[in-house]
């Protein structure tokens, strides 16, 4: 398949509200690990530079849905997808897809702070050099945009040679932002991105995500309700059901969701009844 | 925004085939180096069985060596003297194996615990001919021959680590309720590791045992100067000499174990040196008696391993 | 006032029975820890018999014994001995068995971690494994009568017109290899074949215990698998491959007998692989058993003891080595 030309970023659009543009459009995913059936036909439109929360009982799929945006999933044996996921109007899922390619332009953070057991600088450095970018200037201007995109430059600025794994666990996790954006993504996702942080921590980053939204489409994974009601737009409810197999039960913006949900099971899950 | 996003643009297209074509090329490369290595493998074990095949008959197991250009012989007195050193490794190692490794399992931190596995530690990296030397050093020489005696004492110093190691890990897998349960009912700490966490492990343990068995009897280093090899041992003449004598049992055995022996490893090192085509197909013979000797332990134990570890799954 | 509770008194013959079981922990105890003791004391017996026993060519021949020289001696019958040739042969075989071994393992180990499908695993690893456990004397059969004329006769003859041609470089590779392929690049390449599932198995151990979410960081970030397995594993596990090498290469040194079988046993010397050599290891195995004289006895073993040191030395490394990794990982725990 032909690689579409590349949108570039410097033709900005200025949002209005209201004006959501469609960034990934998900249609009928199913996904199985061997025979047992994890997610069942998913369906969620995500809208660009918004924040889109997808929130749930535990064991429900969340993450093996945020997993399928950037085919993560593949890395899991026995692991198989049947429907679509349009990124920008082309199916990721296609078997001609470049992988590579998918996974540059939707990054992804991890529940637990994962950074190499390399410098600072080479920790930001390492996407950019995958693609050939080896002129020291050229990298040092972007680990620096990176770092400040992610709000870790100041903390970071005169020790940029020391260990990646010698900085605090909020540090680390900035760090893996920075790392994610030194590659130019247009998607960020995030897998429960504070759960294992201290509070402060854990609001710098949701500061953060509020910054980072002007310029890239977020989806996150939390089972942190107050959490998806302050940082999200959009809320996505996912629950299991008697087979086991995870479904979207109802999608809309965070306000609806949390103050006036039209599904029963969400209203029960975000009063807490249950969950 | 971008220096990236030009950057990489500028070539991007071939950019992402050369990374693709090189993953492919080195990832193929690794497959193909396994194979490389698997190759000698297969070459040695079918060679072997060949030529090793083609010269092995009844006699080869049943008969003494025979001079040159006389048919018939065979290499019994190398099984024989085999099968005497290492049921005497076998009987210099394995008790206290066993019981160092029952300490080592149970102290790990105390000083003697540590020192231990240190020792163990070395002693598993000290060349075989090294301890043919020691052996010779503290046996050959104040004896003033050589004997079966000294070559299983170095082939026993070789196996040590070994079943130090093995029963090691085998006793920490029991898993420790076990022990407070036996302990719990009264049971005193000997009775305990011997009756309940012995058992328990028994079966890794044997394993062990057999083979740092099987790699005893694969060696040669050690005996050429503590064994040196006695093309004419013959523990049924031995046997006979000694009823006649009116000897004991173990006189008897005092006699078997106390003079040069042969071995399987020893007659191959010598026969395959020789310049004599006989010599050289016997040579040969034994190495596949050794091959599949040793094949068949390693093979065997490994299955005994797995249907064991499948049953404890449940 | 409420009275205490009185234990419950105990018949007496269990009493005596339960004491006299006891009594057993005793003498056990003592008995673990004198065996215990002995295996200690094992150890420092070897290293010390081979200090004690050689001493006779210790004091007569000093450090001369290990230097290099361009004319060594080594002459039972006037009792001059000098160790350089089998110390030089030992060095480089096991030198470019590493450096040969080396890349193969990591390569094996590799395949066997990351790449392998699970069916295929048990019996790979099993495979290599039982590259282990053939016999040295095997191999060393083989090596003579199907290796050395098949393979390393051939390859020397190009190695020597090719490298043996380039100044410099033809200090190694100077020819020509003798017909019977018998030489130092025969051991290396024996010896690489025999050291190569030591240097895999470890390598493969140090790839699994890598943690996963490394690579997915890597693959999130665009990465092949192989610029993951190269930029990120490697460097990861460098700690514990370089452990691999260090036991790979105490294997090297210690071989004895396919190396004996192949190597040529001839103490000409000159530098390079193509020729026959020895090692030390080789030459304790083929004149210990017919040492002429004491003197001669005492050279052998003093050969022995630097062979002990060596190996003493790299396994001290190796742990070292170990508690470095250990050290290392905690880190990730950090928050």
């Amino acid at each position: 398949m032909a690689m579409k030309m590349e949108i570039s970023k410097s033709v900005f659009k200025p949002t209005v509200e209201g004006d959501n543009r469609t960034k990934v459009d998900i249609k009928g995913l199913s996904v199985y690990y061997g025979k047992f059936r994890a997610l069942a036909d998913i369906n969620l439109s995500v809208h660009e530079k918004r924040i889109t929360a997808i929130i749930g009982p535990s064991g429900c799929g969340k993450s093996t849905l945020l997993r399928s945006f950037n085919r993560m999933n593949d890395l899991t044996p026995g692991c198989r997808m049947e429907g679509e996921i349009y990124l920008d109007g082309e199916n990721v899922l296609s078997s001609g897809m470049d992988v590579v390619n998918v996974r540059r332009r939707v990054g992804m953070v991890f529940q637990r702070p994962n950074p190499f057991p390399k410098s600072i600088f080479d920790n930001v450095a390492y996407g950019p050099r995958l693609y050939g970018i080896h002129n020291r200037s050229d990298l040092e201007s972007i680990v620096e945009h990176s770092l400040k995109s992610s709000a870790l430059w100041n903390e970071v600025k005169d020790k940029l040679n020391q260990s990646g794994l010698s900085i605090s666990g909020g540090q680390q996790q900035r760090l893996c932002i920075a790392r994610a954006l030194a590659v130019e993504p247009e998607v960020i996702l995030m897998d429960e991105p504070a759960s294992a942080l201290d509070p402060i921590s854990t609001l710098k980053i949701e500061e953060l995500m509020q910054e980072l939204k002007k310029d890239y489409t977020i989806v996150i994974v939390t089972h942190n309700m107050q959490q998806a009601a302050r940082v999200s737009d959009f809320t996505a409810m996912m629950m299991i059901d008697e087979a086991r197999a995870g479904r979207m039960i109802e999608y809309d913006a965070t306000n609806t969701i949390f103050t006036r949900p039209k599904d029963r099971r969400t209203e029960d899950y975000v009063t807490g009844r249950f969950g | 925004m971008s220096n990236f996003s030009e950057l990489m643009n500028r070539n991007r297209v071939r950019w992402a085939r050369q990374r693709k074509i090189a993953n492919a090329v080195m990832l193929t490369l690794t497959g193909l180096v396994t194979v490389l290595a698997l190759i000698p493998l297969f070459w040695i074990i079918g060679y072997v069985i060949i030529q090793g095949g083609q010269n092995i008959n009844l006699d080869f197991f049943i008969h003494m060596p025979t001079p040159l250009g006389v048919a018939g012989g065979g290499v019994l007195s190398a099984i024989e003297g085999t099968l005497v050193v290492t049921f005497l490794a076998a009987i210099f190692a394995i008790p206290p194996g066993v019981l160092a490794a029952f300490y080592a399992a149970r102290y790990p931190s105390t000083p003697l615990g540590v020192a231990l596995r240190f020792s163990t530690d070395v002693l598993s990296g000290v060349p075989s001919i090294v301890v043919g030397l020691f052996a010779y050093a503290v046996i050959v020489v104040p004896m003033r021959h050589y004997s079966g005696l000294a070559g299983g004492a170095a082939l026993a110093v070789l196996m040590l680590p070994t079943i130090i190691r093995t029963t090691e890990e085998m006793l920490k897998l029991v898993p420790g309720t076990l022990r407070e349960a036996s302990l719990g009912l009264g049971a005193p700490e000997w009775k305990t590791s011997l009756s309940v966490l012995f058992p328990a492990a028994s079966s890794g343990i044997i394993t062990g045992f057999l083979l740092a068995l099987a790699r005893a009897s694969g060696e040669t280093a050690p005996l050429l100067m503590t064994a040196l090899g006695n093309e004419r041992f013959d523990i049924a003449q031995i046997i006979r000499s000694g009823i006649q004598s009116h000897m004991n049992v173990f006189q008897v055995f005092w006699r078997i174990i106390n003079q040069p022996v042969d071995s399987l490893p020893l007659a191959l090192w010598k026969y395959a040196q020789q310049p004599y085509p006989e010599r050289v197909k016997l040579a040969w013979a034994v190495a596949l008696v050794l091959v599949l000797f040793v094949l068949i332990i390693n093979v065997s134990s490994r299955v005994w391993i797995q249907n064991r570890s499948r049953r404890m799954k449940g | 006032m409420l009275k205490p509770l009185k234990p419950h008194p105990e018949k007496l013959w269990l009493t005596r029975a339960r004491r006299a079981l006891h009594y057993g922990d005793r003498p056990w105890q003592g008995l673990l820890v004198v065996i215990s003791a002995l295996v200690i004391v094992l150890m420092l017996a070897i290293g010390g018999l081979l200090w004690f026993k050689s001493a006779g060519a210790r004091s007569a021949f000093g450090w001369s014994f290990l230097t290099p020289t361009a004319n060594p001696n080594w002459d039972p019958v006037n009792d001059l001995f000098q160790a350089w040739p089998f110390l030089y042969g030992t060095l480089e075989t096991s030198l470019f068995a590493i450096l040969f071994a080396l890349p193969i393992g990591i390569g094996i180990a590799i395949f066997l971690a990351e790449l392998c499908p699970s069916w295929l695993r048990i019996p790979l690893n099993w495979s290599v494994e039982l590259l282990a456990a053939i016999p040295s004397v095997v191999y060393g059969l083989w090596g003579i009568f199907v290796f050395l004329p098949r393979v390393v006769a051939p390859f020397g003859v190009f190695l020597g017109e090719t490298l043996g041609q380039i100044p410099v470089v033809n200090a190694l590779f100077a020819g020509p290899i003798p017909a019977s392929g018998s030489s130092r690049l025969a051991a290396s390449l024996i010896l690489t074949i025999m050291i190569i599932p030591t240097i895999s198995a470890v390598a493969r151990d140090v790839f699994l215990a890598i943690p996963v979410a490394q690579r997915e960081a890597s693959k999130a970030l665009g990465a092949t698998e192989w610029e993951t397995i190269w930029q990120v594993l490697i460097p990861y596990g460098r700690s514990g491959i370089l452990g691999a090498v260090i036991l790979g290469l105490g294997r090297a040194l210690g071989e004895t007998m396919a190396v004996t079988m192949v190597i040529g046993n001839s103490i000409q010397g000159g530098a390079s692989l193509l020729f026959p050599g020895y090692t030390m290891a080789s030459i304790i195995a083929n004149e210990f058993a017919e040492a002429v004289s004491q003197l001669h006895t005492d050279a052998l073993i003093e050969i022995g003891l630097i062979l002990f040191i060596l190996t003493l030395l790299l396994n001290i490394l190796a742990r070292f080595l170990v508690w470095q990794v250990a050290r290392q990982m905690p880190q990730e725990a950090r928050s």
